[in-house]
């Protein structure tokens, strides 16, 4: 894990009105990482990955992109650089298909010069969903019905699929297997430890830690809108983790020095304030 | 084991007796097989009775015509479906407006008070010596329309107002006022011989006004469902959110179909001027024919919520109206009575709609239970 991350948030700060949802938050994925994102209910997880997928974008602080500092302004911008996000409510359309939900607002139009006024090749967007899918191992048969007759498990495959089809280098997932089944939520599993081979590096919020356990390299723990540690996460260090998580370990605002490792700043700044 | 004594956050649902070893493999137990046979039988039904309910409009209105056919013969007859046609022509073209704002989740209340206003400034362009070429009042007619769907475009979306309820209820009293202004209340007669045509005229057999509704109509399919701007209406209506998300520009999606429905009200408005030979500002005051449009979308299977209808369907539902308002008239009922048919039809049509959300939902859980099983 040495080297120029693929993507890094430097002292990121966010603020809804007078909530501030990120405070200074500091986290870099390294290329080929899975990376877990722990931490309790508004400790801004969600706003963290939102701002590096360009949901909403930072009052301060900055991103950078294999060490140089880009502005993702808009969805657009995060996914010109290849980062492609699953989000918690999913961001399915539930009254189209499945092909049609992959290539939301990159549909395969003809021709060139018609522009947004043209075609959309439903064959050849539908063939590419399924080799997609395929690949994944996501099992969907049907291509004509509309979301809305599939079950939660479906749609969150397809969710999950549609953001590591088109993702070329990170790929950020926000619980991906809240509210699915045992099965189900082992494909996604599945699906993601695959991930780093495709050459995508991955982000994965989740409540589950022995999720985490199995799949992600290291884990970073948020409290408060700042990272307070990070750990490998191992069986041994699950209580460390959950001290972290729940801030047991700490004082006030200051968590103990113990568990950083590579990444002392954002443990020694929150003691100083 | 260890692990899962420390875990204080969802624990329970991998650890819940059982589960573990069906999740694991691919054995399905006895039991399983049975709830899956029985699960897709009657997800089977389902599924035939949602296609029953999808083309539920085309039903509604071939019952209707032979209901009202038994009753009086001369139903179907060149002079009576020339009639109907005339009738449904105006509010079918307004309905395609409403229809592709209704897809957005939207609603657009000034139509008719556009209309009017459109065949105000038509019929004052008329007056004028340099304007009064039927190339120019045609022109000037629809670029009203345009114009003030635009503009109902723009508030709603730039302006950040919270539903397009209240823009369009706003223009709807503006553009009423100011076809009220330039006409000084009164119907004002007089239209070049294109519009007269356009509106009363026939080619053969064939309304002129049915003509120009096939072309929109045409229009309105091709955008629909031919472009990727039309698979930005239905993703916008479908989950607005999420749109903005993977990147569709939902603003201008929005101003677009507001411009779209004020076309259409122009259109319409040519048709109008045709047919009643002149400009009348009480077009705007009278509630039955945007009532009509957005009843036809309606009742053309079209969700009020947003992300579903369609063109076809939306005319069937205008040509509902038009033939209930027909057949009512040949039974000499009353012209009074006819808006009580046109209520049970609407109420008829969105029961049906809730009927099938319902049968989406539980072929969705059966899926899901499929599924789990």
């Amino acid at each position: 894990m040495t080297g120029t991350p693929l993507l890094q948030m430097r002292d990121g700060v966010k603020s809804f009105g007078a909530v501030q949802a990120l405070a200074g938050a500091s986290v870099s994925l390294h290329e080929g990482e899975i990376l877990g994102l722990l931490g309790d209910n508004g400790a801004g997880k969600s706003t963290l990955i939102k701002c590096l997928s360009g949901v909403h974008s930072l009052d301060s602080g900055e991103i950078l992109f294999r060490g140089a500092a880009v502005q993702i302004k808009s969805p657009i911008d995060a996914r010109r650089l290849g980062i492609e996000t699953v989000y918690q409510d999913l961001a399915l359309f539930d009254n189209l298909p499945a092909a049609e939900n992959f290539f939301a607002g990159r549909e395969l139009c003809g021709p060139r010069w018609l522009s947004n006024l043209g075609w959309p090749r439903n064959r050849q967007m539908t063939a590419a969903t399924k080799r997609m899918l395929a690949d994944l191992r996501v099992n969907i048969k049907d291509f004509q019905t509309n979301l809305a007759l599939m079950s939660g498990g479906q749609r969150q495959a397809i969710a999950v699929a549609r953001a590591v089809a088109f993702a070329s280098t990170v790929v950020i997932l926000d619980e991906p297997t809240a509210a699915l089944g045992l099965r189900e939520s082992k494909n996604v599993t599945d699906l993601v430890r695959r991930l780093p081979d495709k050459g995508a590096a991955v982000i994965l919020i989740s409540h589950n830690l022995e999720e985490v356990m199995n799949i992600c390299d290291r884990a970073v723990v948020l409290r408060h809108g700042r990272v307070v540690g990070e750990a490998v996460p191992t069986p041994d260090n699950h209580a460390l983790l959950v001290s972290l998580i729940v801030g047991s370990l700490a004082t006030g605002d200051s968590p103990q020095p113990r568990p950083v490792s590579g990444q002392p700043d954002s443990h020694q700044q929150p003691a100083a304030d | 084991m260890r692990v899962s004594r420390f875990t204080p956050l969802r624990a329970n649902r991998d650890s819940r007796p059982g589960a573990a070893p069906a999740g694991l493999g691919p054995g399905v137990s006895p039991t399983a097989t049975s709830v899956g046979a029985d699960g897709t039988r009657r997800i089977r039904v389902l599924a035939g009775l949602l296609w029953v309910l999808q083309i539920g409009p085309a039903l509604i209105l071939i019952v209707l015509c032979l209901v009202v056919w038994s009753l009086k013969s001369t139903f179907i007859s060149t002079a009576n479906i020339q009639d109907v046609l005339i009738q449904s022509s105006v509010v079918a073209i307004l309905a395609m407006g409403e229809l592709v704002v209704i897809i957005t989740g939207g609603i657009d209340l000034s139509v008719s008070a556009t209309m009017a206003l459109a065949t105000v400034t038509g019929w004052s362009l008329f007056q004028t010596r340099l304007f009064q070429g039927g190339g120019y009042v045609v022109g000037s007619m629809i670029a009203v329309g345009l114009v003030v769907g635009l503009v109902n475009g723009l508030i709603y979306v730039k302006g950040r107002v919270p539903h397009p309820f209240i823009v369009t209820l706003a223009t709807l009293s503006v553009a009423s006022g100011l076809a009220l202004t330039i006409s000084k209340g009164q119907a004002e007669s007089g239209m070049p011989s294109v519009v007269n045509t356009l509106g009363n005229g026939y080619v053969g057999v064939v309304p002129v006004p049915s003509i120009v509704l096939l072309v929109v109509a045409i229009a309105a399919w091709w955008v629909t469902r031919c472009t990727r701007w039309g698979r930005w209406i239905y993703a916008t209506g479908g989950n607005g959110e999420a749109a903005k998300r993977v990147g569709i520009p939902v603003g201008k999606v929005l101003i677009s179909v507001y411009a779209i429905s004020g076309l259409a009200a122009g259109i319409a408005a040519v048709l109008t001027a045709g047919s009643i030979d002149g400009g009348s500002a009480t077009l705007a005051e009278d509630p039955v024919t945007l009532l009509n449009a957005i009843a036809g979308v309606i009742i053309g299977g079209a969700s009020f919520f947003g992300g579903r209808g369609n063109v076809w369907n939306a005319i069937i539902g205008a040509l509902t109206i038009g033939v209930i308002e027909n057949g009512l008239a040949l039974q000499n009922v009353s012209p009074f009575a006819e808006s009580i048919f046109v209520g049970a039809t609407i109420l008829v049509a969105v029961e049906l709609d809730v009927l099938r959300s319902f049968v989406e939902r539980r072929i969705r859980t059966l899926r899901a239970n499929l599924a789990a099983a």
